[in-house]
């Protein structure tokens, strides 16, 4: 008994060390961005992060550099960043939930075709449709001037039908689990399929669309090319100007550092606080 | 203080945008419905879903479907997208080095990186298992925590790593940094496309940002594992590795299968991470970022609509295996 209780301790330990080990190196390279930040800009230039973290005493620590990096617009592009990433996941939610109703409780005419290329869609690249989809709102505005192009609107719209197919397909695989009874009764105490979605189903999708909205959240906050297409320079993300950043670093890594935390903090934040939901919301979505 | 206000009117548009907007989808669903509604019961039936149906349709097909169709009819057209020219882009692309040059990498990049991160994801979910609650929770979220970040950060913070200052600085890259430790010479490392070094440079970027969701697919699917198979396994004499390769491998097949695919239809598309680290240049360029630098640098419609076809081209099988896994999931209910 003893034997094997040795065993398994070191069966463990073993596999502690060298998932410690992993880990450092996984996390590593994020480190000594972070810490490169933080450091004096002379010192930075002068030794590697490592040696700051070998004797952080013997340090000067300053915010400079993020005063730089707030200088050059990064804050702005936080706002920027958020306002285009709340009704970005708000909205394909809204729609979709009430597809994913329709596919999991109505029978109709069409249905396993529609969800089918529904699955289909959700395997397209987006570089399929963006230059027509641009073109278009060009052409909105051109001809009744309604301006699209460089607003908040056409990332909401485009990121909108982008996570529609994953966002109907894990709200329908949610919505398969309620119990089909407890809508049957519904329907036979008079209510209409619309009070049944709206009081009923809706209520009950709540943990589903939660860790959607989060998965959808990070993806919007995390995307370049549709906020690069669409909405570009004026209202630059924070992808858009970290990327900028990163292309004149001519005076080291230290801005392109700080700009990158500030980038970093919010993903960071979501995904710690909220860790659980989001890995529910990527199991479902095995499929993008 | 100028920048400061606008950022207030763009808070107002996006709180405004909220509230008007689930507003506005609440009187369309509405809408939607009181017109079913008012039409006659054998109308109703057959209209019903459609009332809860039509937005996402309509969204889809004018954000998605048209756009689609409309691109594979401009890879017949020329640089303006004016005149029909057959299939001259695609004559052009495929008898041009650089573009299979670039179907190549795509080629590397899907030959790789999914059967690695699939294979990370095995080893940190096997030994996270074995580790006990606690530091299998803390464990799990460092290596999951690159799934939260960009593309566009994660190439920030690879380009400081394989960074390579000009002679004479001081090296502050932590990958050059530990050459020069081990002896080595440090190098320009992302400028190196011989044996398509630098290239798996970027894929090693890729792979510490999909690791993680391997890890926790995977790291499910051998919880469900049940306890007896390898309870029987280890009673017939075998050891740790056998049992993981012979037991619980086979078991989690459907699972490594769902992982496999999942990151192959990402890696088809690699676009972001080849933008922030190389641009493109040193042959790591890729179908997503070729279509990038057609439209956006050359202003070739045609052209770039070209390569996205071929992209789709390239994509559409894995449409069809998504539906038969999709229909497979629904018989299992």
């Amino acid at each position: 008994m003893n034997a094997v209780m040795n065993k398994l301790r070191n069966a463990r330990l073993g596999s502690t060390f060298i998932l410690l080990f992993l880990v450092a190196i996984w996390s590593a390279p994020t480190i000594g961005l972070l810490i490169t930040a933080l450091r004096d800009r002379d010192e930075a230039a002068a030794s590697g992060w490592w040696t700051a973290v070998a004797d952080p005493f013997n340090q000067i620590w300053s915010l400079a550099s993020f005063e730089k990096a707030v200088e050059g617009g990064m804050l702005t592009s936080l706002l920027n960043t958020l306002v285009i990433s709340v009704p970005a996941t708000i909205l394909p939610l809204v729609i979709a939930a009430n597809a994913a109703y329709a596919f999991t409780f109505i029978e109709f005419k069409g249905r396993e075709v529609m969800f089918a290329s529904l699955v289909a869609l959700m395997v397209l690249p987006l570089q399929s449709a963006l230059i027509p989809v641009l073109k278009a709102m060009v052409w909105l505005k051109k001809t009744f001037g309604i301006e699209l192009v460089g607003n908040y609107a056409s990332a909401w719209v485009v990121h909108a039908a982008f996570a529609l197919p994953l966002a109907i397909y894990i709200l329908r695989n949610f919505m398969m689990t309620l119990p089909a009874s407890l809508i049957e009764a519904a329907r036979i105490d008079g209510a209409s399929y619309y009070q049944i979605f709206w009081k009923l189903v809706l209520p009950m999708s709540i943990p589903s669309i939660a860790s959607f909205a989060i998965f959808q959240f990070l993806w919007v906050w995390n995307d370049y090319l549709i906020a690069f297409v669409f909405v570009g320079e004026q209202k630059a993300v924070m992808t858009y100007k970290l990327l900028r950043l990163l292309g004149q670093y001519g005076d080291g890594w230290q801005t392109v550092a700080a700009g990158s935390f500030i980038a970093l903090i919010v993903p960071l934040i979501v995904f710690f606080a909220l860790q659980r939901y989001f890995v529910r919301g990527l199991t479902a979505g095995a499929v993008k | 203080m100028g920048r400061s206000e606008f950022a207030f009117g763009d808070i107002f548009i996006g709180i405004s945008a909220i509230v008007l907007g689930i507003v506005a989808s609440w009187a369309l669903y509405w809408l939607l419905n009181f017109l079913v509604t008012r039409l006659p019961a054998k109308w109703q039936e057959k209209l019903r879903a459609f009332s809860f149906v039509l937005p996402a349709a309509v969204l889809l097909i004018l954000i998605s479907v048209l756009p689609l169709l409309q691109t594979i009819a401009w890879s017949f057209f020329d640089k303006k997208a004016k005149n029909f020219i057959g299939f001259d882009n695609y004559a052009n692309i495929f008898t041009d080095p650089a573009f299979l040059q670039i179907l190549f990498n795509n080629f590397l990049w899907v030959a790789f990186v999914p059967a690695i991160t699939v294979g990370f994801g095995l080893v940190f979910a096997n030994l996270s298992n074995n580790v006990g609650p606690k530091r299998e929770k803390v464990m799990k979220s460092l290596i999951f925590m690159p799934m939260s970040i960009s593309f566009v950060a994660a190439g920030t913070i690879w380009g400081y790593a394989y960074d390579y200052p000009p002679p004479g600085r001081p090296k502050t890259g932590l990958v050059n940094a530990i050459i020069e430790f081990f002896g080595g010479e440090a190098q320009p490392l992302l400028t190196m496309e011989d044996g398509h070094l630098n290239s798996f440079l970027l894929m090693i970027v890729v792979i510490w940002l999909n690791a993680g969701f391997s890890m926790v697919m995977l790291s499910a699917a051998i919880k469900a594992v049940p306890e007896e198979t390898i309870e029987a396994a280890r009673i017939d004499g075998a050891g740790p590795f056998k049992i993981f390769m012979s037991v619980i491998v086979p078991q989690v097949r459907g699972t490594i299968m769902a992982v496999f695919i999942t990151t192959v239809i990402g890696v088809m598309k690699i676009f972001d991470i080849i933008l922030a680290m190389t641009g493109g240049n040193f042959n790591t360029s890729v179908l997503g970022y070729e279509y990038y630098r057609l439209f956006f640098v050359e202003s070739n419609v045609g052209g770039s609509a070209a390569v996205v076809t071929v992209l789709c081209v390239l994509i559409a099988p894995l449409m069809w295996l998504q539906i038969r896994t999709a229909r497979h999931q629904e018989e299992i209910r």
